[in-house]
């Protein structure tokens, strides 16, 4: 389990998020909403390792992740996408795919340089599963573009794909829908669902209400640094703070 | 490049000497050769990774000096000074990696600039050690078991075979997880981190395995002109080898080949069309149409123009 506590980031005097605690359930689809600047991909960036928070634990099946770098924090498992579309433009989406795939690969230096028989199948067994990963993402027809040719929603596919290959246990996706237009987006939503059913957690953020309400387990309300709601989507929708946090104040009060 | 190809181009290589007409094409083989393992060991570092070495003379010269010094002072034969040669550069190399990790850019540029004026500094005023501006002269000319490598033909060789390792060792980095590592450095850092890159790894690995390569060029330039002087950390070589890499095409893996052929046979041959003033004019102007019409380089063009595209990224057997 993801355990986030007393999460606190500050920038000099702005205080992104104040004390947010909240957990994300093994094999569930948990999302994150909230205003611009509610601080949800700040907590993204403190839990990936991208931000060193200012205060707090954040706990992956009782292990301290805080301090750790991006890097590392992958290779336990916990991986991102980001906002902002972030492909390697400059290469194909197999080799896309096979970067991601880098902690499955096990050649170091000095067995690269003697050419080992066994890193030929080795890189047999990559090609094969990034072939899987684009097929399942449904990029099998670009798989020699470019990134940087793809249209937009297609790019967004193979960050996916990316993520996907770094063989995740939490997977944290930061607004997948965005820029989207509906028919990708019931796409994107049906293949969360199956990398749910893989047993993979997921967390995501996303502005688009009826993707969020649609998929997810649980929903927390990010809101000025605090979570200010936690439930079902259902239970959700009705909160009245939640509410007040999207629509303003409500008009007894103004 | 077709797998023919390339054997017909290794075959070329091996039958040179038979070819050309007098000693001075055989030195310029050698210069082509010797620049060829500079510009691959650069090419590395700001093809694949991402990141531009200014101060790539310094682990050149440091190879040079290490090489002359330990052949010199310690009469260590040949062989053992060129390993050294290539330890030490790497070893520079690694402490530029660490230093430079947290930076990226320009001001990677800046540390290693400064690195290579501060190792040229040295050698300049370390008299008892390096003799100085007046350098060292009498390094012994290598040899291989019975056979001295005095010979311009038989130091070709020897520098072709250095040439071929370090191809090699391009290739199989390259085309491995290490090199898909290192270019997604290049394409997208943070991207590269989320999928679990170490950066500090493969940043410091990228410049020992560059920096030990020019180190291994350096140690064949001082035996084969068996002089060495402050003067091989000019910034001179270090533009040479960029401009090869860039001309040739950055990221490829003939590329910085193709760079290091061209413009070390270039100067050469203007030498013999035309006097000095003309000559760099027309360096600079060749130079600049090169730049304007490929900016990519003559290898990924070539590639288009084959149809044949080289990858420009490393992607094991297609």
């Amino acid at each position: 389990m993801l355990a986030v506590r007393d999460l606190a980031v500050r920038f000099g005097g702005v205080t992104a998020l104040e004390s947010v605690s909240f957990d994300v359930r093994p094999r569930s689809i948990t999302s994150v909403i909230g205003p611009n600047g509610a601080g949800k991909t700040t907590a993204f960036n403190a839990i990936t390792g991208y931000l060193r928070p200012t205060g707090g634990r954040i706990t992956y099946d009782g292990v301290a992740l805080t301090g750790l770098r991006p890097s590392a924090i992958a290779r336990r498992g916990i991986v991102r996408t980001f906002q902002k579309t972030s492909v390697f433009p400059g290469l194909s989406v197999e080799d896309n795919v096979l970067t991601g795939l880098h902690l499955r690969g096990t050649a170091g230096v000095l067995a690269v340089l003697a050419g080992r028989r066994r890193l030929v199948a080795e890189e047999r067994a990559l090609s094969a599963e990034a072939a899987t990963i684009i097929d399942f993402v449904g990029l099998d027809h670009r798989r020699r573009e470019a990134a940087s040719a793809l249209p937009y929603g297609e790019q967004r596919l193979v960050e996916l794909a990316v993520a996907l290959a770094a063989s995740p246990r939490v997977l944290l996706l930061d607004e997948p829908g965005a820029g989207m237009t509906g028919s990708e987006k019931t796409v994107v939503s049906g293949l969360i669902r199956r990398v749910r059913e893989q047993g993979v957690t997921v967390l995501l953020v996303e502005h688009d209400m009826r993707m969020v309400m649609g998929i997810s387990d649980t929903v927390i309300v990010l809101n000025g640094g605090r979570v200010i709601a936690e439930g079902a989507p259902a239970a959700i929708q009705a909160h009245p703070d939640v509410i007040r946090a999207y629509l303003g104040a409500s008009a007894d009060s103004s | 490049m077709t797998r023919t190809g390339g054997w017909l181009l290794v075959a070329g290589a091996l039958a040179l000497p038979l070819w050309l007409p007098s000693p001075y094409h055989l030195h310029v083989a050698i210069m082509a050769g010797i620049f060829g393992v500079l510009a691959m060991s650069l090419n590395l570092l700001l093809g694949y990774t991402g990141q531009l070495s200014l101060g790539h003379a310094a682990f050149f010269g440091i190879g040079a000096y290490t090489s002359a010094l330990l052949t010199l002072k310690l009469d260590w034969s040949f062989w053992p000074a060129l390993a050294a040669a290539v330890a030490v550069a790497g070893a520079a190399g690694f402490v530029i990696g660490r230093l430079a990790l947290k930076l990226r850019g320009a001001y990677f540029v800046l540390v290693t600039i400064s690195f290579a004026g501060v190792i040229s500094l040295v050698s300049v005023n370390w008299i008892e050690l390096t003799n100085g501006p007046l350098g060292l002269p009498g390094v012994p000319a290598p040899e291989l078991g019975p056979w001295s490598l005095r010979t311009k033909t038989a130091y070709y060789y020897l520098v072709l075979a250095a040439v071929g390792l370090s191809y090699l060792v391009c290739r199989r980095l390259v085309r491995s997880r290490i090199g898909r590592a290192l270019v997604a450095l290049r394409e997208n850092e943070p991207l590269a981190e989320s999928v679990g890159v170490d950066v500090t790894h493969y940043l410091v690995l990228a410049a020992v395995v560059s920096a030990a390569m020019a180190g291994l060029g350096g140690s064949l330039y001082a035996h084969y002109t068996r002089f060495v002087s402050p003067e091989v950390f000019l910034f001179t070589y270090t533009v040479t080898m960029v401009i090869m890499v860039v001309a040739g095409g950055k990221g490829t893996l003939a590329g910085p080949l193709v760079g290091a052929v061209l413009f070390t046979a270039l100067p050469e041959a203007l030498r013999a069309a035309a006097s000095w003033q003309w000559q760099m004019l027309a360096y600079g102007v060749l130079l600049v149409l090169l730049v304007f019409f490929l900016p990519r380089g003559i290898v990924p063009r070539l590639g288009v123009a084959l149809r044949r595209p080289e990858p420009v990224t490393p992607t094991a057997r297609r």
